[in-house]
């Protein structure tokens, strides 16, 4: 309601500034009225102009009616201009006969609206690395050469071959195929691209694993060529190990020369390896390309009309302690606009952004945006059960495997049914007005919808039942797409017996169900950030000036966390000027509070009102707040290997920038530095990659060579994963002199002392041969580990991996909030990230819990337990609750004292444990009473 | 400044980076305008089979 779609535009021209912007955004004519579309496709179905499809990287044709995708929003149809034969000869015109509703409209031009914003956030994503022209990859020539855009687009479901992988050249399942890394990445020949596009490793790995359950034989191969993985982030490293037992395997090699194979099929490839060996002619089925990421083709445009920065390779330009910030004030970059990312944190860094944008529009909170209003709710509890069931076709979705006219008629003959209607998509607009008016016109008081998963559509459903009064929870969804007709597309008629049981189930569940009302909590419209760390400050800071009061518990003495500690940025920024700005900033924010030697003890309630007890030293005080975002923090691992403690030359990373921070003359003397990655990461213990030692080292080692040009400098590596345009460093490193030998767990590096001398032992691949550095420091990329979460895991309840991290409510979608609501994460607490990235996922926690402290109250799903009377208090329920939401209470009746179970309905979250341990339906969970159930099962068994 | 800002946004690019950002701000009280090129929202995700480490369906 508070987001307008402007789709088919492009802004044109911007003036004014920070505060008071206007945009003048062009919007392109759809041809198609999209009041009156209704998505039904025949627009499409009868357009005689085929066209390549861009969805489908143009491996299958659509028409020049179309939609992007089945489930594209707005789900609009639009004609395009280049192609339809009308609009070009001013023939044809069979889209607008057949339509309808005649949604179709020739005459549409381009508009110019001007908009007037306070700020502007730009996310025109990237544009994927075209192969074309370059010969040695052989894109152009041979056929079995693909793309890894194309190669997603195969393993589709919705893709140009339904998810089955055939060789392109004839069409036969694939045996073995390649995939080639790096392809328009890392690479300033062909590409001009020096940065690493950081998703290609993991998206190549994923590509290889899914293969396996694509095809129909065992006898499969994958290879990955590659440089370095880079499996940096969360859970990657795993991924990444997990895909070797999976049988992916890795070549380090990076292939020159591309063949077609015999008779044009197939491909041949030749390359050397890492130890020197040609392989000639290896023979692949298919070979994919790993293209990287591009900034997008208007970037300069962009950066044109609202003048500001890029960097060379025309990302936008950012700051590391303002990391979503262009060079202009009040104009945000977010998503790969400023350097290839991956979707957790494209989604991190929107956040990040709209925390920038609340900022700066605190004042006018609320001045434009609506609230919705529902009519009130109609009393139904006198009323017998009157039962709608709407049979979605879901186009051809549900309606090619299911006869859905049969069910329809069906569902007509179950007992409560009054009124049934079989729809195209019974989840289009039009459709939701269709439902409105039935429910008003028939008097109908439930509404069973016969289509897909309630995950996904049942907020929508319940909405149109507000909409006309009636209580959101009469409705019941049958789903008889994903659970039937998508599984059993073989079997029309078992299928259409399966949704009639579907559908029979949900209508005599409905008939049970009773109203319920949603339940409501005050929101505290304060915040609680644990940890002042730069994430915590970020976090805090991100609130405080969205107009949020916010208190800051640090279990140290001052703020700063890690940062203290750290040097400088890989983009070359001092941290420590950088950090005193923030804390400076924290310091004098009125409404900040800190608490300094502060440990949070104990918290009690839920998202919008909880209670913690704060202890300073002695001291206890008791802090309500609405949210509260976790940024607790890390620390370097300490070694107990490769004579760390033992001689005063081996020091950690950490430790050394400190000295580069107090000494520097003394941090960069010597003749010799040598440093050693993955020093407790990536082993059996801490199974995962810290993310931010590889460009540490390097920077670091830049610096020595800069200041001390005749200093030997090694590193000692095991991938060097110097990921987006950090790569830059990586190579000035190369270009300086500095020396990578990379070693792997089997040959791990030595370190050793022969009289004075420190040594280092290493085996160098490239010769063969086993080297001897003498060395005046040996400088230990340790791990980062997280600091202990486990009092915060058992008081919020929040999850937690193997390695420590705390956990996201999902590693894609929403890598900011916990798996508790309220309850938010940002930095090593999270996962080891730099700086930048600390920054932003703090300032990203912080519109995150903005949402929850914006509303007054909070409405929370009315699926909760209920204690009912006969209850006893045996208490078997109490255990299994894994929120805590019950309690065990005493109360008095006729003079004697009874015992029973209490449900806090703000901690509830309907998981139902409870009811199904409970012997006597002393509690039960309202939507899914025992009552409900047994009508369903009643219901399916009817038939047997 | 002396004047109060606009409490609305322009959003450009809907792809899953623009959308987040746009449903955080909508819901934190600030009105958005989504400008998207193409037809329909969704971005380079929604050409995406499954997304690693889950292996979860992009759509």
């Amino acid at each position: 309601m508070n987001i307008e779609l402007l789709t088919l535009s492009e802004i044109e021209n911007v003036t004014g500034e920070q505060g008071n912007f206007t945009v003048t955004v062009k919007k392109n004519p759809r041809y198609v009225d999209e009041d009156k579309c209704i998505a039904c496709g025949l627009c499409a179905e009868k357009c005689p102009k085929k066209v390549p499809d861009e969805y489908n990287e143009g491996l299958n044709k659509r028409k020049a009616a179309y939609i992007k995708y089945d489930q594209t929003v707005p789900l609009k149809y639009a004609i395009d201009p280049n192609n339809c034969i009308f609009i070009n000869k001013g023939k044809c015109g069979v889209c607008a006969k057949i339509c309808p509703t005649g949604a179709i409209n020739y005459d549409m031009k381009p508009e110019l609206v001007d908009i007037n914003v306070g700020a502007v956030v730009l996310s025109p994503g990237f544009k994927p690395f075209s192969p074309k022209g370059i010969d040695y990859y052989g894109y152009d020539e041979i056929p079995d050469v693909i793309t890894s855009l194309e190669y997603e687009r195969y393993l589709s479901a919705s893709g140009p071959t339904i998810g089955h992988i055939a060789r392109p050249s004839d069409g036969v399942e694939p045996k073995k195929i390649a995939w080639i890394q790096c392809v328009g990445s890392r690479n300033t020949n062909c590409a001009k691209n020096g940065y690493c596009s950081s998703v290609c490793c993991m998206y190549a790995i994923k590509q290889a694993v899914m293969t396996g359950s694509h095809l129909s034989s065992d006898d499969n191969e994958q290879v990955i060529f590659y440089m370095d993985i880079r499996s940096v982030g969360k859970d990657y490293e795993r991924y990444y190990e997990s895909s070797k037992e999976k049988g992916v395997s890795y070549v380090k090699a990076r292939p020159h020369t591309l063949l077609a194979g015999p008779d044009g099929v197939g491909v041949t490839m030749t390359y050397t390896s890492e130890d020197g060996t040609q392989t000639n002619n290896a023979f692949f089925d298919m070979v994919v390309l790993s293209i990287g990421l591009e900034a997008p083709s208007d970037a300069m445009t962009l950066a044109d009309k609202f003048g500001f920065d890029l960097t060379q390779y025309n990302f936008a330009k950012t700051d590391s302690f303002a990391p979503v910030s262009t060079t202009r004030d009040g104009v945000f970059a977010t998503g790969a606009f400023h350097s290839p990312k991956a979707i957790p944190k494209s989604v991190i860094y929107a956040s990040s952004a709209a925390a920038e944008v609340e900022a700066v529009l605190s004042a006018s909170k609320n001045t434009l945006t609506q609230e919705k209003v529902w009519p009130e709710e109609m009393d139904i509890s006198n009323a017998e059960p009157k039962v709608g069931v709407f049979v979605c076709s879901c186009g051809t979705n549900i309606a090619g495997v299911i006869d859905v006219k049969d069910v329809s008629e069906y569902a007509a003959t179950l007992p409560g049914v009054d009124y049934v209607e079989n729809n195209l998509f019974t989840c289009s607009t039009d459709t939701q007005d269709l439902i409105a008016d039935k429910i008003r016109e028939k008097g109908l008081n439930r509404v069973v919808i016969a289509a897909c998963t309630p995950r996904t559509h049942e907020p929508l459903f319940q909405e149109t039942l507000q909409g006309v009064g009636l209580n959101k929870y009469m409705i019941e969804m049958a789903n008889i797409r994903n659970q039937n007709s998508w599984v059993h597309p073989n079997e029309p008629e078992k299928a259409t017996a399966k949704a009639k049981d579907q559908v029979r189930m949900a209508v005599a569940k409905v008939t049970g169900n009773y109203p319920l009302d949603d339940v409501e909590v005050n929101v505290t419209p304060r915040a609680l950030v644990v940890g002042g760390g730069l994430a915590g400050m970020n976090a805090a800071l991100g609130l405080a000036n969205n107009g949020y009061e916010t208190v800051i518990l640090e279990k140290k003495d001052s703020l700063g966390g890690v940062a203290v500690d750290l040097y400088e940025t890989w983009k070359g920024e001092l941290v420590k000027p950088g950090l005193d700005a923030v804390i400076q900033d924290v310091e004098n924010h009125d409404l900040i509070r800190t608490f300094t030697n502060a440990t949070l003890t104990s918290v009690t309630g839920s998202v919008g009102s909880f209670f913690g007890e704060i202890a300073r030293g002695e001291e206890v005080e008791t802090l309500e707040f609405g949210a509260c975002v976790l940024a607790t923090g890390g620390h370097g691992y300490t070694p107990n290997e490769y004579l760390y403690g033992q001689d005063s030359r081996v020091v950690t990373a950490i430790e050394f920038d400190k000295l580069l921070s107090r000494d520097q003359a003394k941090a960069t003397a010597g003749d010799s530095t040598v440093f050693i990655q993955c020093v407790g990461s990536r082993d059996d213990q801490r199974p995962y990659c810290s993310r931010v030692c590889c460009a540490g080292s390097v920077v670091n080692a830049v610096l020595l060579k800069k200041k001390n040009p005749d200093m030997d400098v090694y590193v000692l590596n095991r991938d060097i994963r110097t990921y987006g345009e950090r790569e830059d460093v990586f190579k000035e490193a190369r270009d300086l002199g500095v020396i990578f030998i990379s070693y792997t767990p089997e040959t791990k590096p030595g370190v050793v002392t022969d009289g004075e001398d420190l040594l280092v032992r290493v085996h160098d691949p490239i010769s063969g041969m086993f080297l001897e550095i003498a060395t005046d420091r040996v400088i230990l990329a340790t791990a980062i580990v997280p600091n202990d979460t486990s009092s915060f895991v058992d008081m919020f309840k929040c999850g937690v991996n193997a390695d420590g991290f705390l956990s996201e409510a999902h590693p894609k979608l929403r890598p900011v909030d916990s798996t508790v609501d309220g309850l938010f994460l940002a930095g090593l607490c999270h996962y080891p990230k730099p700086i930048n990235e600390a920054i932003a996922q703090g300032k990203a926690a912080a519109s995150r819990a903005s949402v929850v402290l914006s509303k007054k109250t909070m409405k929370l799903d009315a699926i909760k337990s209920h204690v009912t009377h006969t209850c006893d208090g045996c208490a078997l329920c109490l255990d299994v609750c894994p929120y805590n939401a019950l309690t065990l209470v005493e109360f008095e009746d006729a003079g004697k004292t009874h015992k029973r179970i209490k449900t806090d309905k703000a901690l509830c979250k309907g998981c139902g444990i409870c009811a199904a341990t409970c012997p006597k339906e002393g509690i039960v969970v309202d939507g899914f009473t025992q009552s409900q159930l047994r009508a369903q099962v009643d219901a399916i068994l009817e038939r047997v | 400044m002396t004047n109060k800002p606009v409490g609305s946004v322009l959003l450009a690019g809907g792809g899953i980076s623009g959308i987040q950002a746009a449903l955080d701000m909508a819901d934190s009280g600030y009105y958005v305008y989504l400008v998207e090129k193409s037809s329909g929202i969704g971005g380079a995700m929604s050409q995406l089979d499954k997304t690693f480490p889950t292996n979860d369906c992009a759509m």
